[in-house]
């Protein structure tokens, strides 16, 4: 279908109408850049909101506890449970789906020395698996580990923040801080992984292994909070009640108490913004799709005008013995060449200043809110070559029929 | 070559028919050089197209070289037209944006021949008609007589049964006329049937017969004198 004559033939039609076709082929342009420019800024809004998420809250579930609201079991009502490792082992041996327990105990504003350079921080008792689950990540070093833990070793892990004002530049691991006056050895550094305000506490605070905490401060084995995360293909809004119902049983709260345990995950809404996103994904293609419909439409219309101005030279072919078919491939193959050669520029155009925004903005360092990484991925170029070409076909359609019906008489008449 | 029996065909005009061919009985054997002449309205031009395979006739039957040519397909249509029939016309028609030498091909491109072989018989026909020289010339820079060179290259290069010609020289001054009729008598004396539709006499008369239409009907059919030539 694409011979040389075939491409001779288009060459020539577009030459003699330069600015005619020129016109025509912004509308396409114009239409594939629009639908690749708003599907990548929008790809960036979703990333950028996104990533405030944090990429693993959406299967994490807090738990705490807090003050009961009805009697039971001969317990009054205002009596506020008290959390315990033996808790997690519960969990653990009880609910199958959980994938990783966390809890944490901390102790507000403990003086830490690191030789005479001292302030006060939140110290942290943990088990090995926060770091797992939470948008933490390690700066260097390592974090808590089982061994840590089931010798009660005397290690510390300490915030980004905390380990510069300790130590400066100089090199930590290894080293001893002292903790209320207990040398401890530190281990890592971590940090989370976006700095915001609620991650600010992060930075500063000292994680140590839980039984090194109840053992060296005497706290008795309690947990604040515990964070569990579920099990891969498992909705955490399915373990969240089974969680509460058993720490309900295991601490004397009536089943049908709102509160006594509470909890809290984010599933609904990751779920509605994932629902949100879709919804703007669907208006941007509807927009961009829409922009591309009206190139289309002046694709089809010059078409149809270079058909009728070329009535008799279609006369002329089909007395020479063109059968339709020739003919419909023939104004087929000028739109589509048309409608793919503009677009794919438009693509291009598109994918270039989407990457120079990304290039531009990553260069400068800006990180604006809800906003990072525009891109245009593969699956959508793809798919515009593809709408392209069908767009050209489209376009084509009825000026091609239109072709194929001129009586060759024409070609017998004189103008 | 050409047989046909009581051909007829009308048109509709709103209510009314419009009767062009009233029943025309004609044979017209190889290696003819025949000539239609008539007014205007006297149904030379539907004759031609019927002829030509450009248009359908309503009763009848029209055979070309043995074969029936009746409510064919538009495909097929076109097959016949490319194999069978080799136009010439008053306006030349060649295609504007392409080379003498590329529309003297363009009928081989409908029947795929590839392009390094059709250029090269292009050549040798554009040669024939002693413009060689000129294969590279789009139509707008050749003169009349020239282009209607060209286009009887163009007919002729598929070897047709019949070469059908409509005012050939129509639009050309006497002088080319006489070069482009000198043309179409080497062709017919090289055993090609050409059919020339013309209104002037004096072309007519080039001819070795001359089919005489008024209202649809054959009205005179008879060779002229200057058959020798």
């Amino acid at each position: 279908m694409l011979d040389q004559d075939t491409w001779q033939e288009i060459l020539g039609t577009i030459k003699k109408h330069k600015l005619r076709t020129g016109l025509t082929a912004l509308g396409v342009f114009w239409g594939i850049f629009m639908l690749i420019f708003v599907l990548g800024m929008g790809k960036g809004l979703e990333n950028g909101v996104f990533r405030d998420f944090g990429d693993r809250a959406k299967n994490i579930m807090y738990v705490w506890p807090e003050r009961t609201s009805q009697p039971f079991q001969g317990f009054q009502p205002g009596r506020r449970p008290q959390l315990r490792l033996e808790d997690i082992t519960a969990i653990r041996q009880n609910i199958p789906d959980v994938q990783y327990i966390a809890p944490r105990l901390s102790l507000g504003s403990v003086p830490v020395y690191y030789e005479d350079i001292g302030d006060s921080y939140e110290i942290r008792g943990e088990l090995q698996d926060m770091i797992r689950i939470e948008a933490l990540q390690l700066h260097q070093g390592r974090y808590i580990n089982d061994l840590d833990i089931r010798d009660s070793r005397k290690v510390a892990v300490l915030g980004k923040r905390t380990a510069e004002v300790l130590f400066g530049e100089k090199d930590c691991i290894g080293e001893y801080i002292r903790i209320k006056g207990v040398e401890f050895r530190v281990v890592g550094i971590f940090g989370p992984m976006q700095i915001k305000p609620w991650t600010e506490s992060d930075l500063e605070a000292i994680v140590i292994p839980l039984t090194a905490m109840y053992r060296t401060f005497g706290t008795g084995e309690r947990v604040d909070y515990f964070v569990c995360s579920a099990a891969p293909n498992v909705l955490v809004s399915s373990i969240e009640p089974q969680v509460r119902d058993l720490l309900k049983k295991r601490h004397h709260v009536a089943p049908d108490d709102p509160q006594g345990i509470g909890g809290f995950n984010l599933e609904a809404e990751y779920q509605s913004i994932v629902n949100l996103f879709g919804g703007i994904r669907a208006f941007l293609w509807f927009v961009g799709i829409g922009t591309l419909l009206a190139g289309i439409v002046g694709v089809s219309n010059i078409m149809l005008i270079t058909v009728k101005e070329r009535t008799k030279e279609i006369g002329i072919r089909k007395a020479m013995g063109a059968p339709p078919r020739s003919i419909i491939n023939m104004i087929l193959a000028e739109s589509i060449a048309i409608t793919s050669l503009s677009g794919y520029l438009g693509l291009i155009a598109g994918t270039f200043v989407i990457g120079g925004i990304n290039y531009l903005m990553m260069a400068n360092n800006l990180e604006p809110d809800n906003f990072y990484n525009p891109q245009v991925n593969l699956t959508v170029g793809m798919g515009a070559i593809l709408l392209l070409i069908l767009a050209g076909a489209a376009a084509g359609f009825i000026p091609a029929l239109q072709a194929a019906r001129v009586n060759p008489v024409i070609a017998l008449k004189d103008e | 070559m050409i047989r046909l029996r009581n051909i007829r065909k009308a048109y509709k005009t709103g209510y009314n028919q419009l009767e062009v061919l009233k029943g025309i009985d004609l044979d017209i054997e190889a290696g003819a050089f025949a000539s239609i002449m008539g007014s205007s309205g006297s149904g030379k031009s539907t004759l031609l197209n019927i002829i030509g395979i450009l248009d359908e006739y309503d009763n009848g039957d029209y055979q070309l070289d043995g074969k029936m040519i009746k409510g064919l397909s538009q495909t097929d249509a076109a097959l016949y037209r490319n194999r069978f029939i080799g136009f010439v016309f008053q306006s030349f028609n060649l295609l504007p944006f392409k080379t003498a030498q590329e529309n003297v091909a363009l009928p081989l491109y409908y029947q795929k021949m590839d392009r390094k072989k059709r250029q090269d018989l292009a050549m040798e026909y554009l040669d024939m008609v002693g413009l060689a020289d000129w294969a590279e010339h789009l139509p707008n820079q050749l003169s009349g007589g020239q282009q209607q060179r060209v286009a009887i290259a163009r007919a002729l290069i598929t070897q047709p049964k019949v070469i059908l010609a409509d005012e050939p020289t129509g639009a050309l001054d006497s002088k080319t006329s006489s070069e482009v009729m000198e043309l179409f008598k080497k062709v017919n004396r090289e055993g090609m049937t050409v059919i020339i539709v013309t209104h002037e006499n004096d072309i007519a008369a080039m001819t070795r017969r001359i089919i005489r239409l008024r209202d649809g009907v054959i009205e005179n059919d008879g060779t002229t004198v200057s058959s020798s030539s």
